[in-house]
């Protein structure tokens, strides 16, 4: 074992000296499968090929597991962060962010540019005392991180669904507040229960 | 004393130019199908679809492929030998147009033989003008002037040298069994029993010579695209390659009809006469998925295990089964 480090089969032995240097210094033996020539080997190798046709002819008859993504879609989680949606409320009408910038203070890519200005009483735009005149979010710079959503303390911005966001410029890339109000097309399947 | 097919059989010399037309244009129409059939097949092999966006079914994708391969540069090394390096390709697609004339699609109906020409040395023929599409390789690989050129070339030379050898030996069975070397009378031949029950090693050995004539896996050392990156094609472009990759599946179609013809009873099988070249071709294409079949599983060998597989285990084996089926011809 220890004069035939790692030489695997046929080589000479080690003279002693070269052997008690190798016992003496931690020398990984390597691994070596068993030489099976002869008419064994061929046999194993024969048998060994007509499994690994058996495999791979199984793999054929199961079929593809491709999912040809743009006409299906994986379905995504429910907390699944994909790009921001600003919200109302359904009774009223009126947007939930008062325009505090928490959300923007929160932003680790600092990615997101609140306005806020003062509510005229005849023409509410938000529930609180102030809204959001101008709300952006550059989505070139967000990382998805999710901390805009928890920061909200009235749940008027979330993370939705889609992913899709692929654009020919960079300018498009930053949503307004219309386009994050604006009911999203879902194009995206979400999982079901227990899938 | 083996027979020579029938020479006292002539045609009209019409007849011959349109057979010859005919079984040029199906396989010719058959080649670019394959590449799609293989690429599909393999991508179902590993899970996936494989080609499907090109045309229904992806079966626009040669027209695209070739399309983007006549429209590229017929790119030359500056250190290329210029007339060598373009013979290198046509070769063997000589070698393989010429292979063609001999795959028997039926016997003679009405007056026609549905093959290209009975040659009376028949198999003999085949190993002949396969031989010459070795030159367009080794051709090819020396005048590019690329060591990984060379080294592709020298590897398909000592390989295809090797596995010849194996490859007459599987064939020789066969030929004594039927006594004749034209290919028509062997598939006569085999009208009771198919070659491939009594000469079934003969049929493994061919099949397994066959991987490695055509340049196949698991024995695709000359090409090795990932350690010669692509061997005596390396310095191809444009169409060239596409010529060679084309020879490459017409020396694919070309074994496994010989192989259909020597073993598989060729186009025998139930139904009227016209449907014996339907028949040649449903066994061609069942070996063809087996190429396909071997290709998607087995791993390329290492040069030596070729060489001492081929030397050590396949030669000796032939040598073996030609012994014994000549004690039993000469027995029986």
């Amino acid at each position: 074992m220890s004069a035939d480090n790692g030489q695997g089969n046929g080589a000479a032995p080690f003279d002693p000296k070269t052997a008690a240097y190798l016992d003496s210094i931690d020398v990984v033996q390597v691994q070596r499968g068993p030489d099976v020539g002869g008419v064994g080997g061929a046999y194993r190798a024969f048998g060994e090929t007509l499994r690994g046709l058996k495999t791979t002819m199984a793999r054929l008859i199961e079929g593809p597991l491709t999912i040809e993504y743009p006409e299906e879609k994986t379905p995504v989680y429910p907390r699944f962060r994909g790009r921001h949606k600003l919200h109302k409320f359904e009774d009223t009408g009126l947007e939930k962010c008062v325009g505090c910038s928490l959300c923007a203070a929160a932003c680790p890519a600092d990615c997101i540019r609140v306005v806020a200005a003062e509510n005229i009483p005849g023409e509410r735009v938000s529930a609180g005392e102030r809204y959001a005149a101008v709300y952006e979010i550059n989505l070139s710079r967000c990382i998805f991180c999710g901390y805009c959503e928890i920061a909200c303390p009235f749940d008027a911005i979330t993370m939705g669904h889609d992913y899709e966001m692929a654009d020919y410029d960079r300018s498009d890339l930053i949503f307004t507040k219309e386009m994050l109000l604006a009911e999203p097309i879902e194009r995206t399947p979400l999982k079901s229960e227990g899938e | 004393m083996l027979s020579i097919a029938d020479t006292t059989f002539v045609e009209a010399t019409w007849i011959m130019i349109a057979k010859s037309l005919v079984i040029f244009a199906i396989i010719f129409g058959i080649l670019p199908i394959l590449t799609v059939v293989e690429r599909k097949l393999i991508g179902r092999f590993q899970h996936r679809y494989g080609p499907n966006r090109v045309g229904p079914y992806g079966l626009m994708q040669p027209l695209a492929d070739v399309g983007k391969l006549i429209s590229k540069e017929s790119f030359r090394p500056e250190n290329a030998v210029s007339t060598l390096f373009i013979l290198g390709p046509l070769l063997p697609v000589l070698s393989g147009v010429l292979a063609l004339a001999i795959l028997p699609w039926g016997n003679v109906q009405d007056g026609v033989g549905l093959y290209g020409i009975d040659v009376p040395i028949g198999i003999l023929y085949f190993f002949a003008v396969g031989s010459i599409a070795f030159y367009g390789l080794l051709l090819g690989g020396w005048s590019s002037g690329s060591k990984y050129s060379l080294l592709g070339a020298m590897r398909s030379a000592a390989q295809l040298i090797s596995y010849e050898v194996s490859m007459g030996l599987a064939l020789l069975g066969v030929i004594m069994m039927s006594g004749s070397l034209s290919l028509v009378d062997i598939v006569e031949a085999q009208n009771k029993i198919w070659f491939f029950i009594p000469q079934f090693v003969g049929f493994l050995i061919f099949m397994l010579a066959g991987f490695a004539e055509t340049n196949r896996t698991p024995f695709d050392m000359p090409e090795a695209d990932a350690e010669l990156v692509q061997g005596f094609m390396t310095e191809y472009g444009g169409m060239r390659f596409g010529s060679f990759l084309l020879v490459e599946y017409m020396e694919i179609l070309v074994v496994s009809g010989i192989a259909a013809a020597m073993f598989l009873g060729g186009w025998m099988g139930p139904g009227p006469g016209f449907l014996d070249p339907v028949w040649m071709l449903a066994k061609m294409f069942a070996l063809v998925f087996i190429f396909i079949w071997v290709r998607a599983t087995l791993p390329r060998l290492r040069y030596d295990q070729l060489m001492s597989l081929g030397w050590k285990v396949l030669l000796p084996l032939a040598t073996l089964n030609v012994l014994v089926t000549a004690v039993l011809v000469v027995v029986t």
